[in-house]
């Protein structure tokens, strides 16, 4: 991509399916289902996640979310959020597949709930059997390099390294092993978990990576809106400098102005 | 089935009696649920959404009923 390209031709494509935004935001958390879809509206998103949950049978008439964000209009990806074993993830999956109609689906299962860090062994036992079963799954795991690999053999259609545990917003820990996925992946690789705020999505951006999932970053900011709206320009900002390639880092510093010509 | 011609089954853990004989989706529309908007899961087998108005429930029957909330 040139300089004069637009921005707008810069697509991604996951599983067959091409996006524009390479933001992804979480529909969680927020004070208000109209908050949460102008913080979607604001962000630009055009794929958000969503639970899988029992309908509550006492009160069925609730409102709900797909009264304020259209499923046609943005694609919903279905998680598996609160799965410990791939038996729970798998069995979550298949209702949102009846529920939604579509297989392109957010696999995580969750290791232990004080870190909520991923259990790599049981995600890879689920990306097994959900491609087996024609889902789609892009799969939430640990910032390891191999297990990407391992998961992208398995099936995944795409790569969601944390940068740092889920809602923790400490931003991306180890730059190093992100760009080495990055490096080394045959699929789209997303930074999902960690962005605390504008900055880390833009860094996880200038390390290559095809997008960034975020929910809490956006949701928990003092004006989510605003910081939908932050969060956008991060990853338009971050995606440009990567293409664009940054300068080599010096040791020491190289003026701007000639030295030829000084008085 | 009871004397009253009514069975009882579980939906999202509670239990419930329902009219014997009536199928998932007048069960669903008993309830106040609008079928189109939820996945059905019964005895831990997902029921196609073109089976629902089809089967019958039955005694004893466990349900899972879900649909898509806001989640990260």
């Amino acid at each position: 991509m040139t300089a004069q390209q637009d921005i707008t031709a810069d697509t991604w494509t996951v599983a067959g399916r091409t996006f524009s935004s390479r933001l992804i935001v979480g529909t969680g958390k927020y004070k208000s289902l109209e908050e949460n879809a102008a913080a979607v509206e604001a962000s630009g998103a055009e794929i958000v996640t969503v639970a899988v949950r029992r309908v509550n049978i006492s009160d069925p008439n609730q409102p709900r979310l797909t009264d304020f964000i259209d499923p046609k209009k943005v694609t919903y990806l279905p998680n598996t959020a609160g799965c410990f074993t791939a038996e729970d993830a798998i069995r979550t999956l298949r209702l949102a597949r009846e529920a939604g109609g579509w297989n392109l689906v957010k696999l995580e299962v969750l290791g232990e709930a004080k870190t909520l860090y991923p259990d790599m062994r049981e995600t890879l036992r689920a990306t097994e059997v959900l491609v087996k079963e024609g889902f789609e799954p892009m799969v939430y795991c640990v910032d390891d390099p191999i297990a990407a690999k391992q998961l992208e053999e398995a099936g995944a259609v795409a790569i969601m390294p944390l940068g740092a545990p889920i809602g923790s917003g400490l931003g991306i820990q180890n730059r190093v092993t992100i760009r080495l996925i990055v490096e080394g992946a045959g699929v789209p690789v997303l930074v999902d978990a960690g962005v605390g705020t504008a900055s880390d999505a833009a860094q996880a951006m200038e390390l290559g990576c095809d997008g960034v999932l975020m929910n809490t970053a956006i949701a928990e900011a003092k004006d989510p809106v605003l910081m939908a709206r932050a969060m956008k320009a991060a990853v338009e900002a971050g995606r440009l400098a990567y293409l664009a390639g940054r300068m080599q880092k010096r040791r020491y510093a190289d003026p701007s102005s000639p030295l030829a010509g000084l008085i | 089935m009871g004397i009253d011609g009514r069975v009882g089954i579980r939906v999202n853990g509670e239990h419930r009696r329902v009219p014997d004989g009536i199928s998932i989706t007048e069960m669903l529309n008993e309830i106040g649920i609008d079928p189109a908007r939820v996945a059905v899961e019964r005895n831990l087998e997902i029921v196609p959404r073109s089976s629902l108005s089809e089967l019958c429930v039955e005694n004893g029957d466990n349900y899972e009923i879900v649909h898509f909330v806001g989640g990260g």
